[in-house]
């Protein structure tokens, strides 16, 4: 993480390539924690 | 009826009066010395914090925790969660309040109140998110205002005026939602400008964001809570369907709540990550941020779902004060320990006791204002001449 960056297409390369794949760790995420929320005693 | 006759004609000399009368009279002398002496007679605020608790407590917690009212009538007006109406006269009084009470804070502030209106009728700087934050807060405060006078107007047994207003609720309640995303994320915006003052961490271009959305975090959470101190207190001025609807408003809300704190994690994540701030994690700021980050986000969201899923009601009332101090310790943050992060100790701020005393007179100037309504106006019940209207 404390990769030095000559340029700012280096830096965004690194920066969006990373919030990408968090991107879609939320959207499996948040659909997984859905589905934890919704289930339980509510689904009686 | 029985019980309202007795809880009536309770005493005045209760412990919780005799707090408010000193609250009140220590306020009152703060209040003297601060506009006859100036600001330096009450404050520890200098030239470089000249914004201290009355900005990051009164205002941005004040207008944080206020929004359960757009919150509420948009699921009930807008969304159709009709099984959540009664949740929604509660809600919006405490917007009202709130709001009014922020404007009251902001008075102590910046000082001569005669000039309040000045920004919109002397002087606009439109080129100011400031001014936008001051248009949209009294705009707003004049919709909850008009949104809480049907419960005075039937109190006050107008019915032609309480029937007009009541015809104006979905025009309300949008412009209501509209005014409280422009002005909670513009709250946010404010830090744009400073972002060599605020620490990285706290700083992003998705601050508005931020701000908009621990404000629906607060206003869900500060619903439920609002809820249990009014079971707590004025259980005996509640109608039926007040009692029956309380349960599924402490599931629906603690379970929007968590999904929202859930992503609202994900998209603070997001922020450290776009602005690649990875390696500030490392330093006693970021721990603090962590603590912020999962203690009081990541946190309350498991705990709500647990609550939810589970149905119990206890942990949910808990969680909603976990959820409303983290978004408290966010606005802090945000708005003191993050900010000016780069000054020696020495010139750090820290409040006055009697910056502080006006902050508790103010909330005890809420909370007796509260009690007063609540205990006349039909807030916690449907008036009996309108019980069908709803």
């Amino acid at each position: 993480m404390d990769h030095v960056f000559y340029t700012l297409q280096d830096f965004l390369l690194h920066t969006e390539s990373v919030t990408y794949l968090l991107v879609i760790a939320t959207l499996v995420g948040m659909t997984l924690f859905w589905l934890f929320l919704a289930g339980g005693k509510n689904k009686d | 009826m029985a019980q309202v006759t007795t809880a009536e004609h309770k005493s005045i000399f209760s412990l919780f009066n005799l707090i408010a009368l000193i609250v009140l009279g220590f306020g009152v002398y703060i209040t003297y010395l601060r506009f006859t002496g100036g600001l330096a007679a009450v404050t520890n605020l200098s030239d470089y914090n000249p914004w201290g608790i009355w900005i990051s407590f009164d205002l941005l917690c004040g207008v944080a925790l206020a929004a359960g009212g757009y919150v509420t009538s948009a699921a009930v007006y807008l969304f159709g969660m009709k099984n959540y109406h009664s949740a929604v006269r509660p809600a919006v009084l405490t917007g009202f309040l709130g709001y009014a009470l922020v404007v009251l804070a902001l008075q102590y502030d910046v000082g001569r109140p005669w000039r309040l209106p000045y920004p919109l009728v002397v002087q606009q700087g439109t080129t100011s998110v400031l001014f936008e934050v001051g248009l949209c807060v009294a705009m707003y405060l004049t919709v909850l205002f008009v949104e809480f006078s049907p419960a005075a107007l039937e109190w006050l047994g107008l019915k032609k005026a309480r029937n007009l207003v009541v015809k104006l609720t979905i025009l309300l309640t949008i412009f209501g939602v509209v005014l409280s995303t422009m002005h909670q994320s513009s709250l946010g915006s404010l830090f744009l400008i400073a972002p060599s003052k605020l620490h990285p961490l706290w700083y992003s271009p998705y601050i508005p964001i931020y701000f908009f959305v621990t404000s629906i975090i607060a206003g869900l959470s500060m619903v439920i809570f609002e809820s249990t101190l009014s079971h707590r207190f004025f259980a005996y001025k509640m109608d039926e369907t007040h009692h029956k609807e309380a349960n599924g408003v402490t599931l629906g809300f603690g379970k929007a709540a968590s999904y929202v704190l859930a992503g609202y994690f994900a998209i603070k994540v997001m922020g450290i990550s776009s602005g690649n701030q990875w390696h500030f994690l490392k330093t006693g700021y970021g721990t603090w941020y962590l603590v912020e980050l999962l203690g009081f986000v990541a946190l309350p969201s498991l705990l709500y779902a647990i609550g939810v899923r589970v149905k119990s009601l206890g942990l949910i009332k808990f969680t909603s004060v976990l959820a409303i101090l983290g978004v408290i310790l966010n606005r802090f943050n945000v708005c003191l320990v993050a900010f000016n992060w780069q000054l020696p100790s020495s010139e750090r701020y820290f409040p006055h006791w009697m910056e502080i005393g006006i902050s508790v007179f103010i909330v005890m100037i809420g909370l007796l204002l509260y009690r007063f309504i609540v205990t006349r106006m039909p807030i916690l019940y449907s008036h009996p001449d309108y019980q069908d209207v709803h």
